[in-house]
């Protein structure tokens, strides 16, 4: 580990590089499991299910950022957990990112 | 015959994915893991959370206003340098001999501005503007006009705003130019037969002949004004004051000057997704582009 001390990995930024290689991969096998050609959604050019999950993690950021900038991060409810684990409002944004990405890849 | 599937061409790629990884994957791992931390030195990182976030997308703070200055400074570069670039690029393609040995002549020498490395660009055009020893600095004063771009930010940016239009109306010229080159002889002819004006010839057949040309030559240099670094840093170093600090210049100093590895992380992320859309709608624009060419040729 002291090796890669200079990368300061942290247990959230590593969770959020594994599921991007878990989305990757699955994503990969899904590809070769269940061939989809590509389709033209609304946006009028033709996408490949990579292409709708590129858009997905963009839009995904995009939605974070504006969260952040725009609304803030307060807490908005408290775990009873020990001395309470507070949940931030940016948990919303998350949320509204999934359900961006369900639309993403229903609608593009 | 019958074509047996085979993927195994892929496994080639591996050496490319290695390299890759190594030299993009991981550095853009460490900036995200920098990101969320703060560090004081000596590999000693300290959870921040979306913190650095917070600070860079309210305009309000000093880390904040830094990055929108500089955002809005290089929003408006890329606007001003895009619009006198393209319509620039578009008159000299169409002065441009079409046959002969003014052709080959006309192209070499628009390409070489293109040639010259950026830094030398730069160091051009520091010695040009000055009002000592360089031909443009000198003569512009002795004319009368009070042009000093060490001192006064509007003439910094002239001068690097003229540097620009100087190194890449070239680019937007080469284009138009072989996009005009791709219009056959027989709609000019039956434009001719019409009695078409010049304007109407532009208007109705150049200009939507050169449109994806335009598209691309547009795109591509709102991307490369975006992400300048190069020649303001030589010509201006940023200066004077914080005028002609685009967001290259503004994350090298808070990365490198000072040190603030979590505010430059945050900072360059926020920077590479605008890239990286922008780049996405090239890439869109680009493929779809051949995608219609490919279809209109094959009609008959």
């Amino acid at each position: 580990m002291e090796g890669i001390a200079w990368m300061a990995w942290t247990p959230v930024t590593a969770a959020l590089f594994v599921a991007v290689a878990l989305a990757l991969g699955a994503m990969s096998w899904f590809a070769l499991a269940r061939p989809q050609p590509e389709r033209v959604g609304i946006l009028g050019i033709a996408t490949t299910r990579g292409d709708r999950l590129f858009l997905s993690l963009v839009l995904a950021a995009v939605i974070h950022l504006a969260w952040i900038g725009l609304i803030g991060t307060a807490p908005i409810a408290a775990l009873p957990i020990g001395e309470g684990i507070e949940i931030s409002s940016l948990w919303l944004a998350t949320a509204i990112s999934l359900v961006a990405a369900v639309v993403v890849f229903r609608v593009v | 015959m019958e074509k047996i599937p085979n993927q195994k061409a892929w496994f080639l790629v591996l050496p490319v994915f290695a390299i890759v990884a190594f030299s993009a994957v991981i550095p853009l791992m460490t900036v995200v893991n920098y990101s969320v931390q703060d560090t004081f030195g000596n590999n000693k990182f300290f959870w921040n959370g979306v913190g650095w976030y917070q600070e860079l997308l309210d305009p309000g703070t000093e880390l904040g206003g830094r990055f929108f200055a500089s955002l809005w400074r290089n929003l408006a570069f890329s606007g001003i340098v895009l619009a006198i670039e393209i319509p620039l690029g578009i008159v000299i393609a169409l002065a441009m001999p079409r046959e002969g040995w003014g052709v080959a002549f006309s192209l070499v020498v628009l390409a070489l501005p293109l040639l010259i490395p950026w830094n030398v660009v730069g160091t051009i055009w520091q010695i040009f503007g000055r009002s000592d020893i360089g031909l443009m600095g000198w003569a512009v004063n002795r004319l009368g006009f009070d042009y000093n771009y060490v001192a006064n930010p509007i003439d910094a940016w002239l001068t690097i705003i003229v540097m620009d239009v100087w190194h890449w109306s070239s680019l937007v010229a080469l284009l138009c130019y072989a996009g005009l080159k791709s219009i056959p002889d027989a709609y000019y002819q039956a434009a001719s037969i019409d009695g078409a004006s010049r304007w109407a010839v532009f208007k109705a057949i150049q200009l939507p002949k050169m449109r994806h040309v335009l598209v691309i030559a547009a795109l591509l240099r709102f991307m490369d004004s975006f992400m300048i670094y190069t020649e303001p840093f030589v010509v201006t170093g940023g200066g004077p004051g914080n005028s002609t600090t685009f967001i290259s210049i503004e994350l090298v100093k808070l990365a490198l000057g000072q040190f603030d590895l979590g505010k430059a992380a945050a900072m360059s992320l926020v920077y590479m997704l605008i890239i990286i859309i922008v780049c996405w709608v090239f890439f869109t624009v680009m493929t779809n582009a051949g995608q219609e060419r490919r279809g209109a040729g094959g009609e008959p």
